[in-house]
């Protein structure tokens, strides 16, 4: 079967409503026609499909299609936003004159707009949607027959493709007119594994913004996730309650980063900072981490999930050093915060979609190599958890406390790890947690794509990496007081 | 949407044309949503207006059948050319998926025909402008940081209000839509604490009808009484102890129950409640209801996803699981009938209404007062939540109790245990239910959880 999937966004040259230059600088007038400091047009086109196999055949296909500009105006602190799914031209000017309400007074005319030359960090030459259907379909089915092939103890197989395509184009009253092409591909698979009344799931994935090629890629088959999975699913069938209190914790590579997200990333969004409401609020200049510790936000990490070749305020992201040997250098900005602080924009002004205001996100967020051998590391603890594969976590911004779970983790004894151990989470303060890294490994990874980051209802899509971390105290949240 | 039923029949209009063309182009069977919308939020932060929003939305989802082979489509483009893709989308798609033996619509007979008005929708609501918007989150801000000099900063505060039209049909023959509103009011205070650290909490309303939310005054203050509870927030020694939920986060808990009683997480074994119809599933004083009818309820709801009648189900009763919640497909798979309760308007699956653990007779404040010693939780953070095994731990702050008053503000602690042991544990359930949310529980104690600290 050959796809009719069309990808042009109707507002691309040729298009039937058609955005070039000259309408965005007219549009962008409208918005300003109040007396508003700075306005900018984000239009958007995407188109989303997924699969699903579940009980051996795949039960639903679906693709959906979201289009709309948004226009916002700002004026001091202040913004107004206003969006439009209906890209008529009289439709685009209401939602600029809704936007310029919040600005009364004032005259200011936006610059000619210019094409902005953007770099190359996503070369996908056939973007997936445009692949066959069929295609993407054996996927499924080639994770479902390793997956079941693998153990008898395996009752039930998920498997799921996600891909989408986003045309974006990003106009200001600065005169930047910047277009992308952002695709986007998600492979799944989840296990249960059952014995004895016991049940378990496991679950392997990945992606990035990447084409069909990244099946071929080392451990990306289908048929890799789906023993990668099933291996997770069967070792925890044996797990025990795990230990409740504070005790030395190892973080495997690659996904613990997600640690890093919560524990030290979004207290350096520069909103928080803007407002004065985070726990790194002034501390710029001053240690927040251990000496071993440099972290990174950086967009440029070729086909990652998180990679981003212009911000949606138009802004080109580069890697930003936030903390370095321990200390911090700055924080991640929006136009906003950048203009509050007296700094260039970092490129971190993402939104969710048209649908939403751009704030300050994270892209790829890394704590960078160490020099200890993983296993050195390991063997160093008498008495602690081993965290090998991940959940989510969440921060309390103001206190610094953050949380996240482990789905996977075990017990080191003597330096050797020992037994699988029930979910558990993980709890700690952000500086506190990082002035106790006391080792970090020479193994780097970046995690394969599969997360996604939440604050104030948007989801966008992030990458995260680091090597082996060891911290020498963190309260483990499992149930067993005794164990101590 | 000044013509509540002038835009509900629009949008039938709509639905009932894109299903004639999915039906004329091949569907078997075929089930269309129209939706509509109009939003406003405003933000505020330190008396100054930071954020004004405002937009309306359509769009159109299908799912189309051919013979047993399903397919969903959507869109936000309602051009001619974006409904025309809308369909030839889902009807190319049907091509791609295999055989489901248990997929399609409801035996028409038992289809919804008529409902009465569950009070969903008020016109006062979409009449709030910009300028209101503003002035009750100034007004509610301006409370907070008034309650106590020790409110040094602020996240601001922020109304919202939506309203929406929706529209199901059926090629089974289902025809239905209505109205609803929802409006809302936050503030999120910070203040200062030792060490560098700030805390925050908040406070909101929220309400179908305008009227019914809580005073802007009541709503700060209550955001400020909350930060200011957690100031010189420490850790406690890691041990077993009882554990007093209040109603906020109990109804987090109930979030995490819900999701292990509908059937989809049923037939794909993803539960720990799998078998145990029947059987006791928490303490003799728990009983849960999932009611879609009542008047005005956040997530009432006249008739489901599948166009089937609305019901109440008890889902627990006096401790004793009763029922899963299903919606036809999954009654199917697991060889019962649909509940009524099918959440997705063209995917398949089964979701709660007003899903609520009934109020118990104790006044809250005296769970508190009967409790020796442990921990009174106001806030959790983070997933610790295994539904195929049920076992939990999750981040937790609040205070410590000693001889039954509140002693000190913790935080940077985790409570965890098996959750089946959890819902069996809990010996005191208070009264006070507030259904400000789909979900809603009273506050509530467990004998005996780890707390992990020091």
């Amino acid at each position: 079967m050959t796809s009719t999937v069309s990808l042009k966004a109707p507002f691309a040259p040729g298009g039937a409503f058609e955005l070039d230059r000259e309408r965005c600088r007219k549009l962008l007038e409208v918005a300003l026609r109040k007396g508003g400091d700075a306005a900018d047009v984000y239009a958007e086109f995407a188109v989303g499909g997924s699969m699903v196999l579940e009980e051996g055949i795949v039960k639903s296909a679906s693709r959906g299609v979201s289009v709309g500009v948004g226009v916002r105006v700002r004026k001091g602190e202040a913004a107004g936003y206003a969006y439009t799914e209906d890209l008529a031209w009289e439709s685009l000017v209401r939602a600029a004159e809704t936007a310029a309400q919040i600005a009364q007074g004032g005259d200011v005319a936006p610059q000619d707009v210019a094409e902005k030359h953007i770099p190359s960090r996503y070369p996908v030459t056939t973007p997936s949607l445009l692949v066959s259907g069929l295609d993407k379909r054996e996927l499924l089915l080639r994770a479902d027959r390793a997956a079941r092939a693998e153990d008898p103890k395996i009752t039930r197989v998920e498997a799921s493709v996600a891909e989408s395509y986003r045309e974006v184009v990003i106009a200001t009253s600065a005169g930047v007119y910047a277009r992308d092409v952002q695709p986007m591909l998600r492979f799944g698979v989840r296990v249960i594994a059952e014995r004895d009344g016991k049940r378990q799931a496991g679950s392997s994935g990945g992606g990035g913004r990447v084409g069909m090629e990244y099946f071929s890629r080392p451990g990306k088959s289908p048929e890799e996730h789906a023993k990668e999975a099933v291996r997770s699913a069967l070792a925890m069938l044996d797990a025990r309650e795990a230990p409740a209190g504070e005790m030395e914790v190892v973080l495997a590579p690659g996904d613990s980063g997600v640690l890093l997200h919560e524990a030290v990333g979004h207290g350096l969004e520069a909103d928080f900072n803007r407002k004065g409401v985070s726990n790194y609020s002034g501390r710029v200049g001053k240690p927040v981490a251990s000496e071993l510790c440099t972290v990174v936000d950086d967009a440029d990490v070729a086909f990652g999930r998180g990679a981003v070749n212009v911000d949606d305020e138009g802004n080109i992201p580069n890697k930003s050093v936030l903390i370095e040997n321990g200390v911090l250098l700055g924080y991640m900005h929006d136009a906003h915060s950048a203009k509050h602080f007296g700094v260039a924009p970092t490129g971190n002004g993402r939104r969710e979609s048209f649908r939403s205001v751009p704030m300050p996100r994270m892209t790829n967020t890394l704590l960078l190599a160490g020099s200890s051998d993983p296993e050195e590391i390991v063997r160093s603890v008498e008495k602690g958890i081993f965290a090998r594969r991940f959940g989510g976590g969440q921060v309390d911004i103001a206190s610094g406390d953050f949380v996240f779970s482990i789905a996977e983790a075990y017990l080191i004894e003597n330096g050797k790890i020992t037994a699988p151990l029930k979910d558990v989470n993980l709890i700690g303060n952000g500086p506190e947690a990082l002035s106790k890294v006391t080792m970090l490994g020479n193994d780097m990874q970046i995690s394969d794509g599969i997360w996604t980051c939440g604050k104030d209802g948007q989801s966008v899509p992030v990458g995260v990496g680091c090597p082996t971390i060891k911290i020498s105290g963190m309260t483990v949240g499992g149930t067993d007081v005794a164990k101590r | 949407m000044a013509n509540t039923q002038k835009e509900v029949d629009a949008l039938l209009g709509l639905a009932e044309d894109v299903l004639g063309r999915l039906v004329k182009g091949g569907a078997s069977e075929a089930k269309v949503v129209a939706r509509s919308g109009q939003d406003l939020s405003v933000r505020v932060r330190l008396g100054e207006v930071e954020l004004v929003e405002e937009a309306g939305t359509r769009s159109l989802s299908v799912r189309a059948a051919k013979g047993k082979r399903i397919a969903t489509a959507s869109t936000s483009d309602l051009t001619r050319d974006g409904i025309a893709r809308v369909v030839s989308d889902a009807l190319e798609l049907c091509d791609l998926a295999q055989e489901d033996p248990f997929s399609g619509l409801p035996d028409s007979a038992e289809l919804a025909k008529s409902w009465g008005d569950l009070d969903l929708f008020d016109p006062a609501c979409d009449a709030v402008r910009a300028g209101e918007a503003v002035e009750r989150s100034l007004r509610a801000e301006k409370a907070a940081r008034a309650y106590d000099t020790r409110i040094t900063n602020s996240e601001g505060a922020g109304f919202g209000r939506a309203s929406g039209a929706f529209a199901l049909v059926t090629s089974g023959g289902f025809r239905g839509g209505y109205t609803g509103s929802y409006a809302s009011l936050s503030v999120s205070p910070v203040a200062d604490d030792e060490g560098g650290k700030k805390r925050t909490s908040g406070y909101w309303t929220a309400h179908r009808h305008l009227a019914k939310l809580e005073g802007e005054e009541l709503v700060g203050r209550e955001a400020a009484r909350r930060t200011l509870r957690m100031l010189g927030a420490k850790k406690v020694a890691t041990g077993s102890y009882p554990v007093v939920f209040e109603r906020d986060v109990a109804r987090s808990l109930l979030g995490h129950f819900a999701g292990c009683v509908v059937g989809d997480s049923i037939y794909r074994r993803s539960s720990y409640l799998i078998d145990r119809i029947g059987s006791d599933v928490a303490s003799p004083l728990i009983t849960i209801v999932d009611d879609p009818l009542i008047a005005g309820g956040p997530g009432s709801r006249p008739f489901d996803g599948d166009g089937l009648p609305s019901r109440r189900n008890v889902i627990v009763s006096d401790g004793k699981l009763e029922m899963y919640l299903l919606d036809t497909y999954g009654a199917r798979k697991l060889g019962s009938k649909s509940t009524g309760s099918a959440a997705g308007m063209t995917g398949t699956g089964a979701g709660t209404s007003n899903f609520v653990l009934q109020a118990g007779k104790t006044p809250a404040a005296d769970i508190v007062k009967q409790t020796k010693r442990g921990l009174y939780v106001t806030q959790m953070m983070g997933f610790g939540f295994n539904a195929v095994t049920g076992d939990f731990s999750r981040g937790a702050s609040g205070y410590w109790i000693e001889d039954g008053e509140l002693a000190f503000p913790v935080s940077e602690v985790t409570i965890s245990l098996n959750f089946d042991k959890l819902l069996k544990s809990i010996d005191m359930l208070g009264d006070d239910l507030d259904l400000k949310s789909s979900i809603a529980s009273p506050t509530f104690r467990v004998a005996e959880m780890t707390v992990a600290g020091t």
